[in-house]
Order: C-alpha cells, then structure tokens, then sequence
C-alpha cells in the first residue's frame, strides 16, 4: 500500500506503525504505541478527512487484527464504500467484512451501496460487492438483493458467477424461502466448463438439497449429468490448471462425490446410476498422495450411504482396509473412524481387518485409540472373546486414564454376552478390576456382584480368588468392594474348602481369623472411601454367624464403630450391635445367605458350566445359532410387577443363565425340554391342524417373536392302538433356518389319552412365505407306516 | 461448510481470522485462545484434525504458522488438508517470486526462510485477505485453480 510521502501532518503509514508495534519490546509498550494511534485515528475520523480515512482505516484493521477494540471504525468503513476510489472501496468492504456482522445496526446501512455496486460496471467491484453480501448478510438484505444476485448468477462473466453462487449459498442458509428465486438457474451452472463454476454450483445444489426434500427429488434427474462430469474429470488427460499431483481437480470430484452421495440415499434408482462411476472413481484413483486418498474416503463414504450392490460395498470396505494399513496417521484415523459406522451394519466385512484395529490400539495419538478401542468392542463376537479379552486387558494396562472407565465398562458387556463359561468370566472381572484400579464404574462393582451371586458353583472358588488379591493390596476400591462382599457371604465356604481346586495353584488354607483380620483391615484404614467401609462392616457382620469363632471380636469392632464419626457407619454399628445383644436371637436369620441376585443385563447363552463340557467352545453349529439369534433378555422379578413383559423364556433364576433360544439340543436331552413356556403371543396368532389322518392328528401352535417363529407340535391318536416309535422329521425352504427340539416322548397313547409334545423353532430373517414339508414314521398296531405332508397354509401373522 | 479459518504464529499471535459464522469479538478472543491451546500441544505424532466443541479442526503447521480451517463434523478431513495446502501454496507464489524449481524441491525451506523476513509481517495482512476472499467464500471453496487466483490477484493489485 504505497501512498506519496508527504509532510508531517500525514498520518503514519501502515508499515510504519506495525514496525513500531514489532519493536515494542513489552505488552505494555505495545499497548501505549496502539493506544496513541487508535486516539489519532479517532481524531482524524472526527475531523472527517477524506485523503487518509482509507489509510486510518486498514490501521485500525491491523489493530483489531491484535485484538484491540475497534468498532470506532465502523462508520468510517461504510464511508469509504460509499467512495468511488476502488481503494478506498477494497479497504471499505474489507472493514465491514471485519467489524460489521450481523449483529450490529449499522449493518443494514450497507444495503443501498451494495446494491448500486451490485450493478457498477466494474466487475471487479460488483465482484467486491458480492464478497461482503457472501460474507456477512443478514436475513433483511437477503431478502432485499436476493433478485440481484440471482441476475449475477447468470451473467457471462465466471469470475462474478462464482461469487454469486456462493453469495446463493449464504442466503439460502439465512433465508431458506429464498429458496425459490435460485431453483431454476442451478439446472444451467451445472453444464458449465467453468471448474470453478462447477465447484460452486455442487456446493449450492448440496446446500438446496439438504435443507428442502422437493429440490432433492428433482435433481435427481441430474444424477446422470452429473456422473457424466465425473467421468470426463477422471479421464481426461493433464490440465496444468487444475491439476494437484497428478489427480484433476481433486476438490470438484470430492464435492461431485458430495452431491452424489445425497442424491443416492435411499433411492435405488439413482444408486444403480452411480454404480459404474463409483467403481471406477475406487479402482482408477492412486492412494500413494493425501489427494487420492482424500478423493477415495469420499467415494468409500458415498457407497456406504447409498443403496449400493454388495461388491461394491466389498470394494469399499478393502479400500478402508488398506487405509489402515497406510503409515499415515490421518488416514489410519479417517479409516478407523469410517469402519466405526461400518461395523454396526456389517461385522463380518470388518472382522477381516481386526488385527490391524488391534495393533491401532498401541498408537501414540490419543484419538486413534479412541477409535480402535471402540471398534475392537464392536469387534468382539463369541468367537474372538478369549483373544480379544486379553489384547483389551493389555491396552488397560498402558491406557491413559480416561480410557479405563469406558473400556472397563465396555468389557463387562462384551463378556457378559459372549463369555464362554462362568469361571472365566469372573476372573477376567477380576483381571479387569485389578488392572484398572479405581477407574471403573459404580454399576460395574454391583453388576459383578450379580454375576457372582447367580453362578452358585463358583461361591467358594471366587471367595478364594478374591482373598488371594485382596489379602497383599487393599488399595483398589472396586477390587476391595466386590472382594469384601463375596468374602461376607462366601467366607465360610472358603475356609472349609467347599470348592474346586483351580489348576496348578497352591491350596490355600485359611482360617477364619485370618479373613476377619482382611476386613477389619479394610474397614479400619483411613484410605478407604466409605463405600468400601460400609462394604466391610456389613461384611463383618455376616461373617458373625458364619464364624461362630469370631463372633465375639466382630462384636467388639460394631461396638467400636458405633461411635465412628461417619454418620453412615456409626448407624450400621449402632443397629448391628443391638442385633448382637437385644435381638440376638433374629441374628443368624438376618444375615443368612442372600438369595441369587437377578441382574438386569442380557444373559449369556454360554454361561452354563456343564455346557463346556459337553462341545467346545468354538463349536460351529452353536456358533451359526448365536450369530443369527440375538441374546434374550430374561425377566426381572421386580419389572414383572411394574408392566407386563412378554416373554418366551421361564422366570426361573435357574433358568436364568439358559437361554431358551440358542441351547443346543444335546443340552436338552440333560435338562429336559422347556415346556413351561409363557404362552403370552399365542393369542394373536391361531393354531393349524398341521395332519389329520387315520386318527393321528397333528396340531401346530404359534410363538413369534419378530424373525424367530417358535411352533409347538401337539401330536394325538384317537385310534385304539398306541402309536410307538414315532418320529417326526421336517424341512422348510433353504432361505428358512430350522431347529428341530427332541419330543417329550415316542409313544402316543390310544384314545386320545396322551399326546407327544415337539418344540419346533424357525428362523425366517427374509419374512418369506414359510412352507414346510413333514415326514412321520411310526409303528402302528405292530406294523410300520410312513406319511408325508406338504403344508402351505401357514397363517399370515407367522411369517409377515 | 467451514466455519472459520484462522493462521496462527507459535507464539499465538493472529496472522489471519476470517470467521464464516456470527461470534462477538469477546467470543473470537476466546476461540482464538482456545484453538491455540489446542493445536500447539500436538506434535508430528498426532494426526492433523482435533475436535473442538461440536466441530472440527483440520489444521497443519507450515514452519513457524499453523494454518487451521474449523470444519462440520461431518466433512471430509483429507480434502481440507488438500486445500490448505493449495492456500499455502498460492500464498507463497503470490508473496515471493520463486522460480519453479524451488517451488519444487524446496517449498518448505523458501517459505521458511521468508516467514523469518519481517518485511512478510508487512505484506500480509491486507492483501492475503485478499487470496483468503478468492478462494473461499460463504464457508465454501471457492477456486481451486491456482493459475486463475494468481491472475486475478495480480489485475487487483493492478488496480490499486
């Protein structure tokens, strides 16, 4: 900015004062420099003089650059506007775009001058003209020079069409009934040559169509056009213009991909269009630079959106599979973060690229193992939980500590739903727990407590586990909580060692003193936070009846404790002493064993001990059962109250843990079949006569429970002879999963006088037709008969 | 949709603050302070976008300025990260004629040793304004070509 040197009443020029400013060599100096001139530029503005207004002015805008208050100016700036100088009016607009937005009142002032330079003949100014309305209009003047940017739009001049259509963008944000006046020239922009054009027409029909559904709808008549652009931008050759490392234009393809994606959502038509070019744009793109790479995240984002074909949504996932392997780091985070998305709707994709999700979690920034833990536990299915446990146990290991509360939590829903057995669920829990310190969750601690009251096998082993920690670190809250209260119910079990013997451990022999002295070390130390105290005492307090030994210390600790300063803890000893001493004969009634905890979490059809030993774990038949059937949620005693929940699984709590709706049928054989269904669904859908012949009559009663179809086969004989040897066999179409349940007997008795009872499950993922073919062979009246049945007449409410 | 784009010195002095959104100057200072309490803790081992409050940051350091662009959640990162590098290198043809190769093979080192030349601190403010109007507007990208913004850069300067 070169102005004439003149005398000394010419203000300082503007590289003069930031060198002053530069060389103040505190804040203060810096301060008093700034301060002087802003009170000369004040003085100046005063005196309303013309010449060196533009100069004052782009000094107070360096000043306001600082941070200093400047709204003085900005009178002055919109004088300058209204200027003919095209300095005068730079600097003018510069100001307004600075100081002015839409909050103050002067605001509005600008309106008339920038609808005259709307029209000026320069299009340089017109073009500075349309940068200020882009930058800061207001609601009001969008209304009032929206006609005169929509005749910009079309004028012939790129350089004024590109900032008109951004100015569009703008004022349709602000106003979206504006809306209208734009509709009808979008369609033109987007046959331009113009790249630039091209660019700011996508952001505006990107902008339309986010914000109104009837735009969306009709220009998806574009899709076609606009696949075509993209296809010339790939194959055309090198153009110096637009060219970054070798990819054309790489900012038009990702705002075309953009737009794409918008128009495809959810309509397949426009979906199918895309297919080709979405392909091309996957395969033809280099991912060596961030610009391919850039181009090709927008292409993976697109086709997941859309309702593409499955290879291509194949492509998509290899090209963030390979992303993740890249070395840098931004594009490890972008894949990570799409494959969060990705997993809720297709695991199996994902599961390919665990191992490399796995080694993300030892990366050093802190937002990619964010994101690799999160996908590790979306991750986790009953196949991988036993490695999985152990990569996630050493990531929280070496966490930071804001990861331990999520990751802990986390891993207490993963092993609840897919732990393979009990035992090693509760000592991964108790893994987790010493690991993660005092970092986890209040629900955590209780939910482990369920978990531990349920499993009635492992009272006495867990006691043991929990001692042996406990017993050399008091410091862990959660551990000490959990242990104090499985050594208050469990101790006994324990010290007469009524459990199984863990492998390759030492057998520990403790005495009852020895468990007493724990707790009343836990209870004494000052470091323990009151909600392990209270844990202890009430601990204390059962062991007094398990431990006749040990009952006359325990009262003399409630005694002590009764005048605790903590007001919790002191009512606890006052109350627990009296139980010692007025009402000591309720005592052994009161702190008797506590019956199994129902816990609210979802149960975990592996959690029966027996079950291990029946087939391994990684059996794959129960694995195809587990993946296509979601865990059943069992009923709370206490929800039962409160509504009524409908349910196919009894309410037993020792039914609990057995998941009705994935058991094996070899299980059944060992438990009996579960016939004390709640037949709450059988009212809407009616029963169907499935064989009526030669006095064998088979009846078929429903259950549904959305995809899984539970049908109970009631098979009588009204003849005079008993049916023996009866055998059911069925099948249904291949899209149909079936799940035959042995029958409660062979024999049906004559006369009606007993019948066979068949559970029979269907899984119908596709809601098809359900058709089914059945085959009977039987021994009647000392001779064998056979008979089959093609049954068509399912009613509707099965399968729709 | 970009929200504001901001250029910042280590030492958290403002080069450039172009805001795309209504925010009172208080409120500028503050998000000022805050992104730059934000970016200059992360070192080449972090990746280039932090969140911050219910947007992002997609942001690189050029020598001794970070140049940060604060993003919807929901944009694609790369391409940001392919457009202030575009802005970056405008900036730098603009300010100082580099022959091509230099451009080329020393594009950091040049823009290193002329950040350290006062006569930048000069030169910026009004006119890289100026670039910032040309290739952004209204929170969108605006030109990507970096011949035609060399262009008509040059004709405005003419013009003064």
């Amino acid at each position: 900015m070169k102005f004439p040197d003149l005398s000394m009443s010419t203000p300082v020029r503007l590289r003069d004062l930031i060198r002053q400013i530069r060389s103040a060599k505190t804040a203060a100096e810096e301060r008093a420099v700034v301060q002087k001139e802003c009170a000369y530029i004040r003085d100046s503005f005063r005196d309303e003089d013309n010449t060196w207004r533009c100069r004052n002015v782009a000094k107070l805008l360096y000043v306001s650059l600082l941070g200093y208050p400047a709204h003085f100016g900005q009178l002055e700036c919109l004088k300058l506007i209204a200027s003919t100088r095209f300095t005068d009016k730079r600097i003018g607009y510069l100001g307004a775009m600075l100081l002015l937005d839409e909050r103050q009142d002067i605001h509005v002032l600008i309106t008339n001058s920038l609808k005259n330079d709307l029209n000026h003949s320069n299009q340089y100014i017109t073009g500075l003209a349309l940068c200020a309305l882009g930058s800061i209009c207001s609601p009001e003047m969008s209304r009032d020079l929206g006609g005169e940017v929509e005749r910009l739009m079309k004028s012939t001049n790129p350089y004024l069409k590109k900032k008109a259509v951004l100015c569009a963008v703008r004022i349709i944000r602000k106003v979206p009934e504006q809306f209208d006046v734009f509709q009808n020239s979008v369609r033109s922009l987007l046959t331009e040559k113009n790249h630039g054009v091209l660019l700011t027409a996508t952001a505006l029909v990107i902008e339309m169509c986010q914000q109104n559904t009837h735009a969306l709808q009709s220009f998806r008549k574009l899709v076609p056009n606009l696949v075509r652009i993209l296809k010339t931008l790939i194959m055309s050759g090198y153009s110096p213009e637009h060219d970054v490392s070798g990819i054309s234009d790489p900012f038009l393809q990702v705002h075309l991909l953009r737009l794409l994606r918008i128009l495809g959502r959810n309509d397949s038509e426009a979906s199918e269009a895309m297919n080709d070019i979405l392909a091309q744009v996957s395969t033809n793109t280099e991912n060596s630079k961030n610009v391919g790479n850039a181009i090709l995240y927008e292409t993976v984002l697109t086709i997941m959106d859309i309702k593409s074909e499955s290879g291509l949504r194949v492509l998509a996932v290899n090209i963030l599979g390979r992303f993740l392997l890249n070395n840098d780091k931004n594009i490890r985070y972008v894949a990570l973060n799409t494959l969060l998305r990705v997993v809720h709707v297709d695991q199996n994709a994902v599961q390919r690229h665990r191992a490399t999700i796995v080694e993300c979690l030892k990366d050093a920034d802190v937002s990619i193992k964010r994101r690799a833990m999160e996908l590790c536990f979306a991750l986790i299915n009953p196949n991988n939980i036993r490695t999985m446990t152990n990569e996630m146990l050493e990531f929280l290991g070496t966490c930071e500590t804001e990861f331990k509360a999520d990751c802990t939590s986390n891993m207490f829903l993963a092993m609840e739903r897919f732990a393979p057995s009990k035992r090693w669920h509760v000592d991964q829990m108790i893994k987790v727990l010493t690991t993660a310190g005092n970092s986890v969750r209040d629900d955590i601690v209780s939910s482990l407590i369920g978990i531990i009251s349920s499993s009635s096998d492992l009272h006495g082993y867990t006691a043991r586990q929990l001692y042996k920690i406990i017993r050399n670190d008091i410091t862990q809250q959660p551990l000490v909580q959990v242990g104090s209260w499985t050594l208050g119910e469990f101790g006994d079990l324990f010290v007469n060692g009524q459990y199984e013997q863990p492998h390759g451990e030492e057998h520990i022999q403790v005495t009852e003193n020895e468990i007493t002295d724990i707790l009343e070390r836990v209870l004494n130390w000052s470091i323990s936070t009151v909600v392990t105290r209270e844990y202890a005492i009430n601990a204390l307090m059962k062991l007094s009846t398990r431990f006749p030994n040990c009952s006359d210390r325990i009262q003399s600790i409630m005694t002590y404790y009764a005048c605790n300063m903590n007001l919790e803890l002191q009512t606890r000893a006052v109350e627990y002493t009296s139980l010692f001493t007025k009402h000591n004969l309720i005592r052994p009634s009161i702190v008797e064993r506590m019956p199994v905890l129902i816990s609210n979490s979802s149960s975990n059809p592996n959690a029966n001990e027996q079950q291990e030993q029946i087939y391994q774990e990684e059996n794959p038949s129960n694995d195809a059962q587990i993946n296509h059937v979601p865990p059943n949620e069992p009923v709370d005693l206490l929800k039962l109250l409160d509504e009524p929940i409908q349910t196919n699984g009894s309410i037993h709590p020792h039914e609990q843990q057995q998941n009705p709706l994935s058991s094996n049928p070899l299980t059944d054989l060992l438990f009996g079949d579960d016939t004390s269904h709640n037949h709450l669904n059988n009212n809407i859908i009616p029963p169907m006569v499935a064989l009526d012949k030669n006095g064998l009559r088979i009846v078929f009663t429903f259950e549904r429970e959305d995809t899984l179809l539970t049908i109970h086969s009631k098979a009588t004989n009204a003849t005079q002879y008993p049916i023996t040897n009866f055998i059911f066999k069925a099948a249904v179409p291949k899209t149909f999963t079936i799940e035959l349940y042995p029958p409660n007997s062979t024999i049906i008795p004559a006369n009606n006088s007993g019948e066979i009872h068949q559970i029979i499950k269907i899984l119908n993922p596709n809601k098809d037709k359900l058709r089914m073919r059945i085959k009977l062979n039987y021994l009647f009246n000392n001779s064998s008969m056979g008979d089959e049945a093609e049954l068509n007449t399912f009613p509707e409410q099965c399968y729709n | 949709m970009i929200r504001f784009i901001l250029i910042q010195n280590r030492a958290g002095k403002t080069r450039l603050a172009k805001w795309f959104m209504n925010f009172h100057d208080d409120e500028k200072q503050k998000l000022i302070e805050e992104v730059h309490a934000l970016v200059t803790v992360r070192d080449a081992k972090h990746t280039n976008f932090v969140e911050f409050r219910n947007f992002k940051i997609v942001y690189r350091r050029y020598a001794g300025l970070y140049f940060c662009i604060c993003v919807d959640v929901n944009d694609n990162n790369l391409a940001y990260l392919e457009a202030i590098h575009n802005f970056v290198e405008v900036l730098n043809e603009f300010f100082h004629n580099v022959c091509e190769l230099d451009l080329v093979f020393n594009f950091y080192k040049v823009l290193e040793k002329f950040l350290l030349k006062k006569k930048f601190d000069i030169l910026f403010k009004l006119q890289v304004y100026s670039v910032v109007d040309e290739m952004f507007l209204a929170g969108e990208i605006r030109e990507t070509s970096q011949i035609k913004v060399l262009r008509q850069l040059t004709t405005l300067t003419s013009l003064e």
